[in-house]
């Protein structure tokens, strides 16, 4: 995968980003400005709706505005003529502002309406099974678990969906209240401790070209003091690479075993320290309760060290992470979970997880 | 006309309670003091109901198990019959008749405190026979905040009505002290009111399942 | 004030204040109390500006910032917003109605008190252990996982000053329907009157859902219980309902009076009555009806479901029509007067355009769909910062301006006044504007830093320097007060010249009975027409006689400070052996006090006919 080659490549383009920025866009792979899908395409319609009746009001008043401050300044100590009021006036802008809103209620009901339309994961076949992709969503302090139940396998920090469908999400929380949003591809909605939230989000595969096939996914609800650093990632694929991503992953039955020699000593450690909260097998057979950390199967091929954009998945970035998870992370449930790690113990593991790979 | 006045049956108002501007006020303030209450209430009563039943595990009690209809009904009517013996005293406070006045408010009073020992005989009958203790679920948390609101003020205005009953007892009836006693018995009747709601949503609802 | 201090020494006037009951000694508590909190919240914005000024910035830790920004939302609102409001309430309303107190003096002590005591028990939670760290909003499961014991502060804080609100919500709905002047009917009412009256009953509906959530999530914290421990069959839902069955007529509350005072401001400047006086009050009535009928909106992302989600949508959207008539009417009061640009004036007409951004995307928020996008990002707090900034935080500074020569008998500097004011609007708009970008770029709101890369770091560098703008004003607002207060110049009666309503046609500051004899009413704008009719002051409606006044006490402080004192009990019952005798003690004392006052008789006393003509020549507040 050319995964890597495109994170250089949106290095390089950051500047024409920023132009956009500039034009009050946003970035493509981040802003609700840029819509990345059907979801955020409504969204972005009613926005534009909303705003150009809003315009609308503003111009109006500030045209009476303007008159007021200059026409009406005191010029002399005379009594004005005390007005009681005016009907005609007053049912004008009673009644025009009905109208308006009218028209701004009506296709924001509607959206609403579609915008909720999760029928398809009611829809079984004989599998018990139902033919739309259906992603489970479980929040947690500062990373975010995603399960494909029909597929049967686990990943986290980043999302692999298909472009050019319907993708329905399952949403909940394990321990705090989150919210989860794609803010270039759909509105948030929230991650529960109390039931679970339904919806679903469309991937365009043409403004997922522009993003460079990675949306940045955040946590909008605030959960402690990481809030602002619960970031994870989105991975656009064609259909039949994300069926071969799929085929990949569920191929990893047992962990797989470390080539190199330093890559086996990072195994060793990885196995008496690590295991017992990060799974590296992405089989979903293992109770939620127990799926204490992030799956790491195929941490090898994800953009980022803990889904922060500052820390781009490389050797030295991974031993920083270890070495003190605290610094990037405050407040996150792996400081303090395991001893203090060597120098030469720390390039050992982080040759291993860079080695977890599920794809050729 | 001042407040603190002496006076005598000729003298005394029909509407002994709202004679001074003071006395209006206090009158129209505590109504609206109950208006809040009364939001106070329905708040718990929507907590009691979107909590109701919702226990950790199967081995706790619902409401179908907890709840005994001839306990309950006993304390309805007591607390029903206390509301009719605070009218007695008011109707006797607007005659101008003091003695009389603190005889029905002393049958209130009874009469309350007769509930509130019930009340805690049902609560202690709950919490040994059910393990339906406070902390035990949302359930019992939501049933004891809501019917223990209720219980405290009954203590309240148990607490108030014999306050004044004491501090008035040797000066008898004025127009300073006829409002007290007034805003005082509309608090009874609210306490009243809240209950009937109380047997009707929490043990008539509950029985039925 | 310090005048009074140099004159009566400093003991007699603090005893003087801790046990008056005099509404407007009360609002000068309520001003300094407000205006402190007022600055400590601004502290608090500004270290949030710092921290965000650039990215990975690490002024403050993530653990801390929570707490700033928790404390700063909890502070602004409850302890700086509203007491300052109450302020004006307490100052103005009762003058506006041609009343000589208000019905409850002694009540509204207490209420000043518990705001005062709930206050400082929520702020010595910086000192205690840190303070709370779950939003002013402090979502159950959140705020059930935050460790210490900031939270319980918020919970007991919020508990007791909530109390005195409620009291002084009751304390001024029975004044304004018992004790208007002779010929003051309801449709005579000043504006501020009338939003204060709305705004009242607000409070007496609205407060007693957060009493409720407040005292669940005390029992969880405190007691064990489980409303909101999901494995024990609780739910975090129903706080969110409550919290926002509270919280948005909350809103309403600060902006209504805040409406008035702009109300009350801009007539007297534009020499003009209020254009469409009746529509503004079914406005004001409306928009408090509307305000208990679209909390879910702030729970658009919650998974309600589209029915619920659309039906809010539409409730909310229909808020704006009378917020709309407001708007045109301020506007078209101005249209055809005589404007005067006083720095009073220039916070209502900056009021008009600042209110109307904040308003707009009001609208826009309310488009449920389009508000998964917006909810919980940089947008919405542009949004209601545009709100309270633009509407209640310019009506405050206006309406200090221009009701301080009605408190104090001074006036401030107006050239200082219009420094601040465009200091503080420039700030104001250089902070906010941007954020509704930064929203749609994608920036969540509560988050303690941002990563680089991402292109917020201009516009967040905008943004902090809006912000040390309004501090700046702030300041120059705080030297204006002190070279005022210093040089002490008295004025008259009506110092703008245009005074329109009946606090204008008593002396400034009003003697401490308000009327000497009560004012009658004969329309709206009652001193206005008696002006027209080339009159000097309003007729009187009774002849002279004894004025009943009520006595000062010590008791509205006593009992606060039992509530206060058994906080800590409540919160400690569990850490340390001592908890459970001082919660008992605190109760003791309030129920104590509670009692005393029901035991003790207190008829006030008389001001005799004779003195009152002896006041003629004297001037000024007297107890």
């Amino acid at each position: 995968m050319a995964m890597k080659w495109l994170s250089k490549w949106r290095l390089l383009s950051l500047f024409t980003m920023l132009a956009f920025v500039l034009s009050g866009c946003g970035l493509p792979h981040l802003s609700t400005l840029q819509p990345a899908g059907e979801v955020a395409q409504t969204q972005y319609d009613l926005m534009v709706l909303s705003t150009a009746i809003m315009v609308g009001v503003i111009v109006v008043v500030t045209v009476i505005f303007l008159i007021v401050l200059f026409r009406f300044r005191r010029k002399d100590d005379k009594i004005p003529k005390q007005v009681e009021g005016s009907h005609k006036l007053e049912i004008i802008w009673t009644v025009i502002p009905i109208l308006l809103l009218l028209v701004l209620a009506v296709p924001t009901v509607k959206a609403t309406f579609d915008l909720a339309d999760v029928e398809a994961m009611d829809q079984k076949n004989e599998e018990g099974k139902t033919d739309a992709l259906v992603v489970n969503v479980r929040a947690n302090l500062y990373w975010w678990e995603f399960e494909y139940p029909n597929e049967e396998i686990v990943t986290s920090q980043e999302l692999v969906v298909p472009t050019d469908e319907k993708v329905y999400f399952n949403l909940k929380a394990s321990d705090v209240k989150h919210s989860f949003w794609i803010p270039a591809v759909g509105g948030k909605m929230d991650t529960n401790t109390d039931n679970v939230n339904k919806f679903w989000l469309e991937f365009d595969s043409a403004a997922a070209d522009e993003a460079g096939e990675l949306f940045y996914g955040k946590c909008a609800e605030l959960c402690g003091p990481s809030h602002a650093l619960m970031d994870f990632k989105v991975k656009t694929l064609p259909r039949d690479e994300f069926d071969q991503w799929v085929a990949d992953m569920q191929d990893v039955k047992e962990p797989a075993v470390a080539q190199t020699p330093k890559a086996q000593q990072g195994q060793e450690i990885f196995n008496n320290s690590c295991i017992g909260c990060h799974a590296v097998t992405p089989a979903n057979t293992t109770p939620e309760a127990a799926r204490m950390a992030p799956n790491l199967t195929n941490f090898g091929e994800r953009d980022y060290v803990a889904g922060l954009i500052t820390m781009e998945n490389n050797e030295e970035n991974i031993k920083e992470w270890l070495r003190d998870p605290e610094k990037y992370k405050p407040a996150n449930k792996m400081t303090g979970t395991y001893g203090e790690l060597s120098e030469d113990e720390l390039d050992a593991l982080a040759e291993y997880l860079l080695g977890l790979k599920v794809q050729e | 006309m001042h407040a603190e006045e002496k006076m005598t049956y000729e003298k005394w108002p029909a509407a002994p309670e709202k004679q001074t501007l003071e006395a209006k006020n206090k009158f129209l303030g505590f109504w609206f003091f109950l208006g809040g209450e009364t939001v106070l209430f329905a708040s718990l009563f929507a907590t009691y109901l979107a909590l109701k039943d919702r226990v950790p595990s199967a081995d706790h009690a619902l409401a179908k198990d907890l709840f005994e209809m001839p306990l309950v009904f006993l304390m309805t009517m007591i607390l029903l019959t206390s509301s009719l013996t605070s009218v007695y005293a008011m109707y006797h406070m607007k005659n101008f008749d003091f003695k009389k006045m603190q005889l029905w408010l002393g049958i209130t009073v009874l009469l309350g405190f007769a509930f509130l020992g019930l009340e805690i005989y049902e609560f202690n009958h709950y919490v040994h026979e059910f393990h339906h203790t406070f902390t035990s679920s949302a359930f019992s948390s939501a049933f004891y905040t809501l019917v223990g609101f209720h219980g405290a003020h009954v203590t309240f205005g148990l607490a108030w009505i014999i306050a004044l009953m004491v501090r008035n007892a040797r000066r008898g009836l004025d127009l300073y002290n006829a409002p007290k006693f007034y805003v005082a018995s509309l608090y009874w009747h609210f306490i009243d009111v809240v209950w009937v709601f109380i047997f009707t949503v929490v043990y008539l609802m509950g029985m039925v399942g | 004030m310090s005048t009074y201090a140099q004159k009566r020494g400093f003991g007699a006037t603090l005893w003087d204040y801790l046990t008056t009951v005099d509404h407007k000694k009360i609002a000068i508590l309520y001003f300094i109390a407000g205006g402190f909190f007022f600055v400590l919240g601004g502290i608090e914005a500004m270290i949030i500006r710092i921290q965000l000024a650039i990215p990975n910035n690490d002024f403050v830790s993530a653990g801390f910032y929570n707490e700033i920004l928790t404390m700063h939302g909890t502070t602004m609102i409850f302890l700086a917003a509203m007491p300052l409001l109450f302020g004006f309430m307490n100052a103005i309303m009762p003058l506006q109605i041609g009343a000589r107190d208000v019905a409850f003096p002694f009540v509204n002590a207490l209420g000043f008190w518990l705001f005062f005591f709930g206050g400082t028990f929520l702020n010595l939670s910086w000192f205690l252990g840190g303070a709370p760290d779950a939003g002013w909003t402090s979502y159950a499961s959140l705020s059930l996982a935050s460790e210490g014991h900031g939270i319980d502060f918020y919970v007991l804080g919020l508990q007791i000053s909530g109390f005195g609100t409620l009291m002084g919500g009751i304390n001024f709905l029975v004044t304004i329907i018992n004790m208007r002047a002779p010929g003051m009917t309801y449709m005579r009412m000043p504006l501020f009157t009338w939003t204060t009256f709305v705004a009242s009953s607000l409070i007496l509906f609205a407060f007693p859902p957060l009493t409720v959530s407040i005292f669940m999530l005390m029992f969880d914290r405190l007691f064990g219980s489980n409303f909101f421990v999901t494995a024990a069959g609780g739910n975090t839902i129903i706080w969110e309902h409550f919290f926002w069955i509270f919280g948005h007529p909350e809103v309403y509350i600060l902006i209504l009076p805040a409406f008035g005072i702009f109300s009350e401001i801009i007539p007297v400047f534009a020499r003009k009555r209020l254009f469409g006086y009746s529509s503004m009050v079914f406005a004001t009535v409306l928009i408090g009806f509307l305000g208990f009928m679209v909390w879910a909106h702030h729970m658009f992302t919650v998974g309600l479901g589209p029915i619920a989600n659309a039906i809010f949508a539409v409730a909310t959207m229909a808020i704006a029509v009378p917020t709309g008539i407001k708007i045109f009417n301020w506007l078209f009061t101005a249209w055809g007067g005589s404007v005067s640009f006083t720095t009073p004036m220039h916070y209502a007409l900056a009021f008009i355009p600042s209110f109307l951004m904040g308003g707009v995307t009001g609208v826009m928020l309310a488009v449920a769909a389009a508000d998964y996008q917006y909810h919980d990002t940089y947008f919405v707090v542009a949004h209601f910062h545009y709100v309270i900034v633009g509407g209640v935080v310019f009506a405050v500074l206006g309406g200090l301006q221009f009701y301080w020569p009605k408190m104090f008998g001074t006036m401030l500097n107006e050239t200082l006044g219009k420094i601040t004011f465009w200091l503080f609007f420039a700030g104001f708009h250089l902070t906010f504007f941007i954020q509704h970008f930064l929203g749609l770029w994608g920036m969540p709101r509560r988050i303690y830093t941002f990563l680089p890369g991402q292109g917020y770091e201009l516009s967040n560098l905008v943004s902090t320097i809006g912000a040390l703008l309004m501090a700046v004003a702030t300041v120059v607002l705080v030297i204006n007060i002190i070279i005022t207060v210093k040089k002490n110049e008295r004025i008259g009666n009506d110092p703008w010249g245009d005074g329109r309503t009946l606090e204008w046609a008593i002396p400034s500051p009003a003697p401490f009975y308000n009327f000497k004899q009560l004012p009658l009413v004969r329309g709206l704008d009652p001193y206005w027409i008696e002006k027209m009719e080339g009159k000097k002051g309003m007729t009187p409606a009774e002849p002279l006689g004894d004025i009943h006044m009520p006595n000062s006490s010590i008791i509205p402080f006593i009992m606060s400070f039992g509530l206060f004192v058994s906080a800590f009990g409540v919160m400690y019952r569990l850490d340390y052996a001592w908890g459970l005798p001082v919660l008992i003690i605190g109760l003791v004392i309030t129920f104590g006090s509670m009692l005393a006052r029901s035991l003790k008789d207190d008829h006030g006393f008389h001001i005799h006919k004779e003195d009152l003509i002896d006041d003629d020549n004297e001037k000024g507040v007297k107890a």
